[in-house]
């Protein structure tokens, strides 16, 4: 069966046989920096072309369908005419942090990638508080935003990171929750253990309704914390022009673009691997036949196809719901969502203790 | 009054109790055109708003002053491009009470038609642009594709799309199309069988429905006195729609309801919006298959020229009461001109409504005052 794992295991082998162990993990770390980039750029182009095509398709239009077959190649001309325009950096602004912003955002979401299980054994670092690190870390984004708007020195910009920093700060509780109840359910924050505790069925449909519901609010909250619509206040187009980064033109912009791409693709790998067991084919109980068929497909097809699903969703939601007002987003998460979360995670709790999952 | 200077140093300092003073537009995307909002705010709550007009005046009341009485009509479609053939309507109207031509009434039902096709499709814009300031991108598409349909038919008519120039003193410049009703009932199969997704894409939104009820609220008084009018003041109940007041052309003969709501808040500007839509479809309906054979244009003479005084006309426009006030010389140019355009008032009540809200609610309370800047700057 193709999986990549061989792939990984034969680079280590003949690099450990070439060079001495300590050059063999720099090799290996410049790799790995390399894919992650190559990565980023690749997912930028995809999603960004997976949204217009998205928006097009529940917009009764086509989209993009110039340059390439059927568009394929609209964003690299998009990202090329971004490369060669001046970035313009505006006459009061602190130059220091407006440029340092979008570079902070970026590594935000490199971060992110390191404890996400792409495929069986494709893993980057499988470290042992893998839920928690990713919490930690995507709540750094939001220095990277309120920088942007701070340094910026425009009041658009001012309004708009002020609206994130509230709004990522408030719904990280939401998806900590969320994200807590699985934990609670599998006994680990290792993303490689809550995948495997899903071999004999998915989080979502063997959590109960506790799941179902964590699933809902995970997915509400990590909308809301990749600023996108209906929760896009941070920024409201028609209201901050563009919020955070309306200073902002050329490749420093298309870095923050990119940012945005990249955290929706992570979030939605997160709740892929959390709730619809990552890389882990469908398995339902003891089919084994079932169970065979579905190991043929290489898990790497089974995450993606996941992620993009959920990737979709939250694309499907932007296009669907206008936007909510400020005080209704914050009155939204703690007065609805923060209760039925800790609600929820008390639920899952007795469930786990009482071992009614299956 | 600001001159140049003056703005800029105005808004970039900060107020004393930690105010902020922010310029919306000419450029911004939620202002539709060039208008100027000086914007104080404390925090995300609107202290005041300044709207700061001018940046599109074309001296349209100047140049009609100096253009024949056949030549001003067409001028009034750069006024409010949405509603062009009610502004050219307005005019003629007021041209032939001065000059008491009979207009024949092939001419009259086919004016009226129209005057409900464009109010369709400035409804349909209005629907549109409010749900994109309301952040959502695809009402916008999905009010479009009928808009289209109109403005095919509006091209078939007149050879234009947007500035219609249909309509000359004493009836229409050519005859209809030989595929115009057939296109038209194409159109309202078309509509009846897609007014429904608004309702559930749009209407029916629990986040559309929450960002507009009890925002902006315009109580009747309010709108009286600020002399709001079209679906502005009939969404806080005030009774002032043109076509049943003063019927003109042959509204008289048709059956619709004046629709009035009595929130007066932004949902209500809403809801009386899209059920004028199906209004001006009933209207429709009943006129298409009875446009009576004959003459599209009365016998004019080659030169007009209004006998001596002053004379007052209106019609309604998608936006409200349009206006066209002329003091006559005895002349072939008027003496002076004046319109009253319902966006100027209705903008008016702009700080009123939405002082004290968000900038949320602004930019709910502007949409749903649908205002066309050229119309306010003239």
């Amino acid at each position: 069966m193709f999986s990549l794992e061989g792939i990984t295991t034969s680079v280590q082998d003949w690099l450990f046989m070439k060079f001495n162990p300590t050059m063999a993990l720099a090799m290996e770390c410049i790799i790995v920096i390399l894919l992650s980039i190559s990565l980023f750029a690749l997912l930028g182009l995809v999603l960004v072309l997976m949204e217009r095509k998205v928006a097009a398709h529940i917009q009764i239009r086509l989209g993009p369908n110039r340059v390439g077959p059927g568009g394929m190649f609209q964003t690299v001309a998009d990202t090329l005419k971004l490369i060669m325009k001046e970035g313009l950096v505006p006459d009061m602004a602190d130059k220091f942090l407006f440029n340092l912003a979008p570079f902070v955002v970026m590594m935000v979401g490199m971060l992110l990638l390191a404890p996400i299980a792409f495929a069986k054994n494709f893993q980057i670092w499988d470290i042992n508080i893998g839920v928690l690190y990713i919490s930690a870390v995507s709540s750094l984004s939001v220095i990277g935003i309120l920088m942007a708007g701070w340094a910026s020195n425009n009041k658009y910009s001012l309004l708009g990171a002020m609206r994130s920093g509230a709004q990522i700060v408030s719904y990280e509780l939401s998806a900590g929750f969320a994200v807590l109840t699985i934990v609670v359910l599998t006994g680990s924050l290792q993303l490689s253990e809550i995948v495997k505790a899903q071999e004999n069925g998915w989080w979502i449909f063997k959590g109960h309704i506790p799941a179902l519901i964590a699933f809902v609010l995970y997915i509400i909250a990590v909308t809301a914390e990749t600023n996108r619509a209906p929760f896009d206040l941070a920024e409201a187009e028609s209201e901050l022009t563009a919020g955070f980064h309306t200073e902002y033109s050329g490749m420093r912009f298309a870095l923050f673009f990119l940012a945005e791409y990249i955290n929706i693709f992570i979030v939605c790998a997160i709740g892929a691997t959390l709730f619809f067991g990552g890389w882990m084919p469908l398995h339902i109980g003891h089919w084994e036949a079932f169970n065979h068929i579905m190991d043929y497909i290489p898990s790497s097809v089974w995450f993606m196809g996941k992620t993009f699903f959920l990737i979709f969703l939250i694309m499907w939601f932007r296009w669907t719901f206008p936007r909510l007002r400020v005080d209704q987003l914050l009155n939204l998460e703690w007065k609805y969502l923060l209760p039925i979360s800790l609600f929820n995670l008390l639920l899952v709790a007795v469930i786990a203790i009482l071992g009614w999952h299956f | 009054m600001y001159n140049q200077t003056e703005i800029i140093k105005d808004t970039s300092e900060l107020g004393a109790d930690g105010e902020l003073v922010i310029n919306m537009g000419p450029q911004h995307p939620a202002t539709h055109g060039v208008l100027h909002l000086v914007v104080t705010l404390n925090g995300e709550t609107i202290k005041k708003i300044e709207p700061h007009l001018g940046f599109i005046h074309r001296s349209i009341e100047k140049m009609c002053e100096s253009l024949t009485y056949r030549q001003f009509i067409y001028v009034t479609s750069r006024m409010d491009y949405l509603s062009s053939h009610i502004n050219n309507l307005g005019c003629a109207l007021l041209v032939e009470k001065g000059m008491q031509i009979e207009v024949p009434d092939r001419a009259k039902y086919i004016r009226v038609i129209l005057s409900e096709l464009t109010r369709i499709a400035s409804h349909e814009l209005w629907l549109g642009a409010m749900a994109m300031d309301l952040g959502a991108f695809t009402p916008f598409f999905y009010a479009f594709r009928e808009r289209e349909m109109i403005t095919d038919i509006m091209e078939d008519t007149c050879g234009a799309r947007l500035t219609m120039n249909y309509i000359v003193p004493g009836g229409l410049m050519y005859d209809l199309h030989p595929d115009f009703q057939k296109k038209v009932k194409a159109f309202i199969t078309q509509f009846k069988s897609k007014v429904t997704e608004y309702e559930d894409l749009v209407t029916n939104n629990i986040i559309f429905q929450s960002r507009t009820k009890g925002v902006g609220i315009l109580s009747a008084e309010d709108a009286i006195s600020y002399g709001c009018t079209g679906p502005v003041a009939r969404a806080s109940g005030v009774s002032c729609d043109i076509r049943k007041i003063y019927p003109y052309e042959v509204y008289d003969k048709v059956e619709f309801e004046e629709v009035i709501e009595t929130a007066g808040d932004s949902f209500a500007r809403y809801i009386v919006r899209v059920k004028e839509m199906n209004q001006s479809i009933r209207i429709i309906e009943q006129l298409i298959d009875n446009i009576p054979e004959g003459d599209f244009v009365a016998k004019t003479k080659n030169v007009l020229k209004l006998p001596k005084g002053e004379f007052y006309s209106r019609v309604e426009t998608a936006r409200g009461e349009f206006g066209v006030y002329v003091v006559s010389e005895g002349g072939t140019t008027p003496h002076r001109i004046k319109f009253r355009s319902p966006g100027f008032s209705n903008l008016s009540v702009l700080n009123h409504i939405a002082a004290g809200g968000m900038i949320g609610d602004l930019m709910a309370s502007m949409g749903t005052l649908d205002l066309v800047i050229p119309d306010i700057d003239r």
